[in-house]
């Protein structure tokens, strides 16, 4: 296996040297790739669950609970810190995914996927509505922060949040393959495969299930609260169930088999958003819909399955 | 709460529940027969909403009464155009594949159609209130309420009830569709073209849809974003009802219309709340829904 994906290995070193090299040299790019840096966090652990075979269609509370508990800790103690942001979206979206994973991993396929939109519609309502404590649709503020007590102007700043992005994203990019090829995540895999056999070898599925769970959720908000310093705001459509369909569109774009595919639909995602959403305001959705389409029609294994030339993932995975 | 504004909140729950009814039927019945979660139908609601408002700014000048019939038409246009296009071209290559694929990809219709809806009637908001005009006021133990309202949407909402009960257990065409759902093999054994079932059934539900925003159109102005909250809070419906269940989903769309509308005059900021609580609380209960029996595959 290893062998096999080397060319990929390949492909995300490139990736993240040009991520860390080209905003140098143009500025614009730096927060750019730090979007679809934080993106591909909250993506790769939408990739973890799709290797159990479970969809969620809910998993952009967990986004919003990183994006909130920045903005919220901005708004109501003041002052702040990017580690301290990361620590507060990480703990509090992980303590989130727990609390959820227990309800929701009783579930699989649909109903674990409705379960998951029913619940972050519940989040989404209260963060809209709650307009007292968080200002409705408008969202909050979140007021630049420094890092590890250092502040900076916002020039400086963008290269500061892109290469803390870059590093909290490799980080998640090796500690994920490391995670799918540890025997627990070869148990996540066997959820998909075949639950009732995963069961009879002694573990208990629902554990396994909960654990990558878990994962998922601390990613999403490590992302969420990336994107959050990054946008400088947090609004409840961070929330959106759109959101969380544009997390899953990402994986699927990219291709859920391996976890370099975030990286590479939230790109694409990203590069046809920032270039496209500037000419055509109404229509970026329009051509990003048209790619998934077409991808999803003509190359279902996603972007990364352009360079897999056998389809050992095709069977497998259908 | 006095008794005018509980007979104002009922009026109200009913009449928002008819809406809600059409477009989580088809849904349902799209859900019941395909197994695919339509995530474009919020787009058909939109739609049918926009079309209808065209056509019946278009005929208004000749007659207002022609405004009905343009409702109607522009449904079944949407219905046929938009989700025939759909089903054939977008679905129908992908049955037999991962669930997730046919879902991303009406995601992915979404995506487009609402893009489409922006670039062809713009980001305004449009009113086209002739219809309700027309009909008279009436009162209701004395509040007065518009009979569009109160009369017709939910004596439409029943006889599509009615009418798809009827349809599906009593005719030939429906018992067609009964057996592809419950075995599409053995249906398809005994010389039942699988395919043109779904494509008729995708048609039927998606005018559903748009037959729900079109009548939706003169209580409402259309913004951009209606097709986003139409589809959760249909989908909200259609799965604490259990998905497939059509009557079911009649039964929940009054219960939601009603508490929403309650809501709304004790505690507002709570409105959008109460769909997604309930769906929760039934999901974690019930996780076929209210009406579902375990075994889902049934319409």
């Amino acid at each position: 296996m290893a062998g096999r994906f080397k060319p990929i290995m390949m492909t995300a070193a490139v990736f993240f040297l040009v991520a860390a090299v080209a905003p140098l040299f143009v500025p614009s790019w730096a927060t750019l790739f730090a979007l679809i840096l934080a993106k591909s966090i909250v993506v790769l652990g939408i990739i973890l669950l799709l290797q159990a075979g479970q969809v969620s269609f809910g998993h952009a509370m967990f986004f919003v609970t990183g994006a909130y508990s920045a903005a919220f800790w901005g708004k109501y103690v003041g002052g702040g810190d990017i580690v301290l942001y990361l620590v507060l979206g990480a703990a509090s979206s992980t303590v989130l995914g727990f609390i959820v994973g227990l309800f929701v991993m009783r579930y699989r396929e649909i109903f674990f996927g409705m379960l998951n939109l029913a619940f972050s519609m519940v989040l989404w309502s209260l963060l809209e509505k709650m307009f007292h404590y968080t200002n409705g649709a408008d969202g909050i503020r979140v007021a630049r922060p420094g890092f590890l007590g250092l502040a900076f102007t916002p020039e400086a700043f963008q290269y500061v949040i892109l290469y803390v992005s870059l590093l909290i994203a490799i980080a998640a990019f090796f500690g994920v393959q490391r995670y799918l090829d540890s025997p627990l995540g070869h148990m996540l895999r066997a959820i998909k495969s075949n639950e009732t056999r995963l069961e009879y070898l002694g573990t208990s599925a629902r554990r396994v299930l909960l654990v990558g769970y878990v994962i998922s959720a601390f990613l999403g908000g490590i992302g969420g609260t990336l994107v959050a310093i990054i946008q400088q705001i947090a609004t409840p459509e961070f929330g959106y169930w759109t959101k969380s369909g544009e997390f899953v569109f990402i994986a699927i774009l990219g291709g859920g088999a391996h976890a370099f595919g975030a990286f590479a639909g939230a790109a694409m995602f990203e590069v046809v958003r920032f270039y496209a959403a500037a000419q055509l305001v109404n229509a970026w959705q329009l051509i990003l819909g048209v790619v998934l389409i077409v991808i999803i029609l003509y190359a279902p294994n996603g972007l990364i399955g352009f360079r897999q030339r056998d389809n050992r993932s095709k069977e497998g995975g259908h | 709460m006095n008794s005018t504004l509980a007979i104002l909140a009922v009026l109200d729950g009913i009449s928002y529940a008819a809406l809600v009814f059409l477009v989580s039927v088809g849904l349902s019945l799209i859900f019941g027969v395909l197994r695919v979660v339509n995530v474009a139908h919020g787009s058909f609601y939109a739609f049918g909403a926009y079309l209808a408002a065209t056509f019946s700014l278009a005929v208004a000048p000749l007659s207002p009464w022609l405004t009905y019939p343009a409702l109607v038409a522009a449904s079944i246009v949407i219905g046929v155009v938009c989700g025939g296009l759909i089903e054939r071209f977008l679905l129908r290559p992908l049955y037999g594949r991962d669930d997730v694929l046919q879902l991303l990809i009406t995601f992915a219709a979404f995506m487009v159609m609402d893009n489409l809806q922006r670039l062809i009637w713009g980001v305004q908001p449009i009113f086209a209130n002739e219809p309700l005009k027309l009909l008279s006021n009436i009162s209701v133990f004395g509040v007065n309420y518009t009979s569009y309202q109160v009369l017709l949407l939910p004596c439409v909402a029943l006889l599509t009830l009615i009418g798809l009960r009827y349809f599906l257990r009593r005719t030939l065409a429906g018992a067609v569709i009964m057996a592809v759902t419950e075995d599409r093999e053995a249906a398809t054994a005994i010389g039942i073209d699988a395919k043109r079932v779904y494509f008729v059934t995708f048609i039927i539900g998606a005018s559903f849809a748009a037959l729900g925003g079109a009548l939706a159109l003169p209580t409402t102005s259309l913004v951009p974003g209606m097709g986003a909250d139409m589809i959760v809070l249909s989908f909200a419906v259609a799965a604490t009802a259990g998905l497939g269940q059509i009557e079911g989903t009649a039964v929940t769309a009054l219960m939601i219309g009603l508490a929403r509308a309650f809501i709304i005059y004790i505690q507002p900021e709570f409105e959008v709340l109460v769909p997604y609580l309930l769906m929760v609380m039934v999901l974690l209960v019930r996780p076929y829904g209210l009406f579902g029996a375990t075994q889902l595959r049934k319409i």
